[in-house]
Protein backbone atom coordinates (compact mmCIF):
# COMPACT_ATOMS: atom_id res chain seq x y z
CA UNK A 1 0.00 0.00 0.00
CA UNK A 2 1.34 3.42 -0.87
CA UNK A 3 1.97 5.81 2.00
CA UNK A 4 -0.24 8.32 0.20
CA UNK A 5 -3.09 5.79 0.37
CA UNK A 6 -2.49 5.31 4.12
CA UNK A 7 -2.62 9.06 4.48
CA UNK A 8 -5.98 9.14 2.71
CA UNK A 9 -7.48 6.29 4.78
CA UNK A 10 -6.40 7.80 8.11
CA UNK A 11 -7.20 11.39 7.04
CA UNK A 12 -3.63 12.04 8.06
CA UNK A 13 -1.25 14.92 7.53
CA UNK A 14 2.24 14.29 6.16
CA UNK A 15 4.63 16.13 8.44
CA UNK A 16 7.89 15.36 6.64
CA UNK A 17 9.44 13.52 3.69
CA UNK A 18 6.41 14.17 1.48
CA UNK A 19 8.55 13.21 -1.51
CA UNK A 20 8.43 9.61 -0.27
CA UNK A 21 4.61 9.43 -0.21
CA UNK A 22 4.58 7.15 -3.24
CA UNK A 23 6.71 4.54 -1.47
CA UNK A 24 5.05 1.17 -0.90
CA UNK A 25 4.75 -0.45 2.52
CA UNK A 26 3.74 -4.07 2.81
CA UNK A 27 2.98 -4.38 6.53
CA UNK A 28 2.44 -2.39 9.71
CA UNK A 29 2.57 -2.68 13.49
CA UNK A 30 1.19 -0.65 16.37
CA UNK A 31 2.91 -0.18 19.75
CA UNK A 32 3.90 2.43 22.30
CA UNK A 33 6.70 0.23 23.65
CA UNK A 34 9.76 0.51 21.46
CA UNK A 35 11.39 -2.55 23.07
CA UNK A 36 8.44 -4.62 21.89
CA UNK A 37 8.81 -3.25 18.38
CA UNK A 38 12.49 -4.21 18.43
CA UNK A 39 11.72 -7.65 19.86
CA UNK A 40 8.74 -8.87 17.91
CA UNK A 41 8.51 -6.98 14.65
CA UNK A 42 9.90 -8.32 11.40
CA UNK A 43 10.11 -6.40 8.18
CA UNK A 44 7.34 -3.99 8.98
CA UNK A 45 7.02 -1.07 6.70
CA UNK A 46 5.33 1.42 8.98
CA UNK A 47 4.87 1.96 12.72
CA UNK A 48 1.74 3.28 14.41
CA UNK A 49 2.40 4.78 17.83
CA UNK A 50 1.28 7.37 20.33
CA UNK A 51 4.80 7.76 21.67
CA UNK A 52 6.38 10.96 20.40
CA UNK A 53 10.11 11.27 20.99
CA UNK A 54 13.34 10.85 19.01
CA UNK A 55 13.64 7.20 20.10
CA UNK A 56 10.53 6.42 18.07
CA UNK A 57 12.39 7.58 14.96
CA UNK A 58 15.55 5.71 15.94
CA UNK A 59 13.56 2.52 16.48
CA UNK A 60 12.02 2.89 13.02
CA UNK A 61 15.50 3.45 11.58
CA UNK A 62 16.92 0.35 13.26
CA UNK A 63 14.03 -1.72 11.87
CA UNK A 64 14.41 -0.28 8.34
CA UNK A 65 10.87 1.09 8.47
CA UNK A 66 9.71 3.61 5.92
CA UNK A 67 7.48 5.66 8.16
CA UNK A 68 5.77 6.45 11.45
CA UNK A 69 2.11 7.29 12.02
CA UNK A 70 1.52 9.25 15.21
CA UNK A 71 -2.00 8.46 16.40
CA UNK A 72 -4.37 10.27 18.80
CA UNK A 73 -3.47 13.63 17.28
CA UNK A 74 0.07 13.57 18.68
CA UNK A 75 2.33 16.16 17.09
CA UNK A 76 6.10 15.61 16.92
CA UNK A 77 8.38 18.47 17.93
CA UNK A 78 11.18 19.84 15.75
CA UNK A 79 13.82 17.42 17.11
CA UNK A 80 11.71 14.44 16.05
CA UNK A 81 10.91 15.90 12.65
CA UNK A 82 14.54 16.83 11.96
CA UNK A 83 15.79 13.34 12.82
CA UNK A 84 13.15 11.78 10.58
CA UNK A 85 13.95 14.14 7.71
CA UNK A 86 17.68 13.44 7.97
CA UNK A 87 17.02 9.72 7.73
CA UNK A 88 14.22 9.59 5.19
CA UNK A 89 11.49 8.43 7.56
CA UNK A 90 8.03 9.68 6.56
CA UNK A 91 5.96 11.03 9.46
CA UNK A 92 2.17 11.10 9.41
CA UNK A 93 -0.20 12.36 12.09
CA UNK A 94 -3.80 11.27 12.45
CA UNK A 95 -6.56 12.14 14.86
CA UNK A 96 -7.66 8.49 15.00
CA UNK A 97 -6.87 6.44 18.10
CA UNK A 98 -4.49 3.51 17.84
CA UNK A 99 -7.15 0.77 17.76
CA UNK A 100 -9.20 2.49 15.09
CA UNK A 101 -6.21 3.48 12.98
CA UNK A 102 -4.89 -0.11 13.00
CA UNK A 103 -8.37 -1.43 12.19
CA UNK A 104 -8.85 0.92 9.27
CA UNK A 105 -5.52 -0.06 7.71
CA UNK A 106 -6.05 -3.78 8.34
CA UNK A 107 -9.49 -3.64 6.78
CA UNK A 108 -8.01 -1.88 3.77
CA UNK A 109 -5.55 -4.75 3.27
CA UNK A 110 -2.42 -3.66 5.13
CA UNK A 111 -1.58 -6.65 7.29
CA UNK A 112 1.30 -7.71 9.52
CA UNK A 113 4.24 -9.71 8.17
CA UNK A 114 2.58 -13.03 8.92
CA UNK A 115 3.78 -13.28 12.51
CA UNK A 116 0.52 -12.25 14.16
CA UNK A 117 1.33 -14.36 17.20
CA UNK A 118 4.54 -14.12 19.19
CA UNK B 1 42.34 -12.89 12.50
CA UNK B 2 43.38 -9.25 12.09
CA UNK B 3 40.93 -6.46 12.77
CA UNK B 4 39.78 -4.79 9.56
CA UNK B 5 38.04 -1.78 11.06
CA UNK B 6 37.60 -0.27 14.52
CA UNK B 7 34.99 2.27 15.55
CA UNK B 8 34.93 3.97 18.96
CA UNK B 9 32.11 6.00 20.49
CA UNK B 10 31.48 7.88 23.72
CA UNK B 11 27.88 7.33 24.83
CA UNK B 12 26.51 10.41 26.57
CA UNK B 13 24.43 9.34 29.55
CA UNK B 14 23.00 12.74 30.36
CA UNK B 15 20.36 12.98 27.64
CA UNK B 16 18.04 10.11 26.83
CA UNK B 17 16.85 11.77 23.64
CA UNK B 18 20.31 11.40 22.06
CA UNK B 19 20.68 7.72 23.05
CA UNK B 20 21.16 5.63 19.95
CA UNK B 21 23.46 8.02 18.08
CA UNK B 22 26.36 5.56 18.21
CA UNK B 23 24.18 2.69 16.95
CA UNK B 24 22.87 4.88 14.16
CA UNK B 25 26.42 5.80 13.11
CA UNK B 26 27.49 2.14 13.14
CA UNK B 27 24.48 1.11 11.08
CA UNK B 28 25.28 3.73 8.45
CA UNK B 29 28.96 2.76 8.34
CA UNK B 30 28.18 -0.93 7.90
CA UNK B 31 25.66 -0.17 5.15
CA UNK B 32 28.27 1.91 3.32
CA UNK B 33 30.73 -0.96 3.61
CA UNK B 34 28.25 -3.24 1.85
CA UNK B 35 27.54 -5.56 4.81
CA UNK B 36 24.40 -7.66 4.21
CA UNK B 37 21.19 -5.86 5.34
CA UNK B 38 20.10 -8.64 7.72
CA UNK B 39 23.48 -8.51 9.47
CA UNK B 40 23.38 -4.72 9.64
CA UNK B 41 19.94 -4.87 11.22
CA UNK B 42 21.03 -7.42 13.84
CA UNK B 43 24.04 -5.28 14.77
CA UNK B 44 21.95 -2.10 14.88
CA UNK B 45 19.21 -3.54 17.09
CA UNK B 46 21.54 -5.34 19.52
CA UNK B 47 23.79 -2.32 19.89
CA UNK B 48 20.85 0.10 20.17
CA UNK B 49 19.33 -1.88 23.04
CA UNK B 50 22.71 -2.04 24.78
CA UNK B 51 23.27 1.68 24.26
CA UNK B 52 19.83 2.48 25.67
CA UNK B 53 20.58 0.27 28.70
CA UNK B 54 23.87 2.06 29.22
CA UNK B 55 22.14 5.44 29.26
CA UNK B 56 19.25 4.29 31.49
CA UNK B 57 21.25 2.36 34.07
CA UNK B 58 24.86 3.52 33.98
CA UNK B 59 24.95 7.18 32.97
CA UNK B 60 26.66 6.41 29.68
CA UNK B 61 29.97 4.84 28.80
CA UNK B 62 31.99 3.79 25.78
CA UNK B 63 31.34 1.52 22.82
CA UNK B 64 33.83 -0.18 20.53
CA UNK B 65 32.89 -1.92 17.32
CA UNK B 66 35.40 -4.23 15.62
CA UNK B 67 34.75 -5.47 12.12
CA UNK B 68 36.69 -8.54 11.04
CA UNK B 69 36.40 -10.75 8.00
CA UNK B 70 34.15 -13.27 9.76
CA UNK B 71 32.39 -11.35 12.54
CA UNK B 72 31.47 -8.05 14.14
CA UNK B 73 32.25 -7.58 17.82
CA UNK B 74 30.56 -4.81 19.82
CA UNK B 75 31.85 -4.07 23.29
CA UNK B 76 30.02 -1.63 25.56
CA UNK B 77 31.80 -0.61 28.74
CA UNK B 78 30.24 1.40 31.55
CA UNK B 79 31.22 2.30 35.08
CA UNK B 80 27.72 2.26 36.50
CA UNK B 81 26.24 0.36 39.41
CA UNK B 82 26.60 -3.12 37.85
CA UNK B 83 24.02 -5.94 37.66
CA UNK B 84 23.48 -7.82 40.96
CA UNK B 85 21.74 -10.84 39.39
CA UNK B 86 22.48 -11.40 35.69
CA UNK B 87 20.15 -14.42 35.37
CA UNK B 88 17.26 -12.35 36.70
CA UNK B 89 18.18 -9.41 34.45
CA UNK B 90 18.07 -11.73 31.43
CA UNK B 91 14.43 -12.67 32.06
CA UNK B 92 11.91 -11.05 29.72
CA UNK B 93 9.83 -8.52 31.62
CA UNK B 94 12.23 -8.01 34.53
CA UNK B 95 13.25 -4.39 34.80
CA UNK B 96 14.68 -1.98 37.33
CA UNK B 97 14.13 1.03 35.07
CA UNK B 98 12.15 3.94 36.56
CA UNK B 99 8.66 4.83 35.31
CA UNK B 100 10.08 7.89 33.56
CA UNK B 101 11.98 5.57 31.22
CA UNK B 102 8.89 3.43 30.60
CA UNK B 103 7.01 6.54 29.56
CA UNK B 104 9.68 6.98 26.88
CA UNK B 105 9.04 3.54 25.39
CA UNK B 106 11.75 1.49 27.08
CA UNK B 107 12.34 -0.20 30.43
CA UNK B 108 9.94 -3.11 29.80
CA UNK B 109 12.55 -5.70 30.63
CA UNK B 110 13.26 -6.57 27.00
CA UNK B 111 16.69 -4.98 26.58
CA UNK B 112 19.05 -7.81 27.50
CA UNK B 113 16.78 -10.55 26.06
CA UNK B 114 16.61 -8.58 22.81
CA UNK B 115 20.41 -8.27 22.68
CA UNK B 116 20.72 -12.02 23.14
CA UNK B 117 18.06 -12.66 20.50
CA UNK B 118 19.85 -10.66 17.82
CA UNK B 119 23.42 -11.74 18.63
CA UNK B 120 25.28 -14.97 17.92
CA UNK B 121 27.24 -14.70 21.15
CA UNK B 122 26.72 -12.43 24.14
CA UNK B 123 28.80 -12.04 27.28
CA UNK B 124 28.14 -9.93 30.37
CA UNK B 125 30.99 -9.10 32.73
CA UNK B 126 29.63 -7.14 35.67
CA UNK B 127 30.57 -6.18 39.20
CA UNK B 128 28.24 -4.37 41.57
CA UNK B 129 29.49 -0.85 42.21
CA UNK B 130 32.11 -1.03 39.45
CA UNK B 131 30.30 -1.38 36.15
CA UNK B 132 29.39 -3.66 33.31
CA UNK B 133 30.92 -4.75 30.03
CA UNK B 134 28.58 -6.27 27.46
CA UNK B 135 30.19 -8.04 24.52
CA UNK B 136 28.08 -8.86 21.48
CA UNK B 137 29.36 -10.97 18.59
CA UNK B 138 27.50 -11.25 15.30
CA UNK B 139 28.86 -13.59 12.64
CA UNK B 140 29.09 -12.35 9.09
CA UNK B 141 28.45 -15.73 7.51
Amino acid sequence: MKISKICQILEAEIVCCKELADAQVYSACGSDMMSDVLAFVKDHGILLTGLVNPQTVRTAMMMDMKGIIFVRGKKPDSSVVSLAEENGIVILTTEYRMYTACGLLYTAGLYTDGSDKV
Amino acid sequence: MSTALNMHYIVDGSDFTTAGEASTAVKMSLKKLGIAPDIVRKVAIAMYEAEINMVIHAGGGEADVMLESDKITIRLIDHGKGIPDVDLAMKEGYSTAPDTVRSLGFGAGMGLPNIKKYSDEMYIDTEVGKGTTVTIIINLH
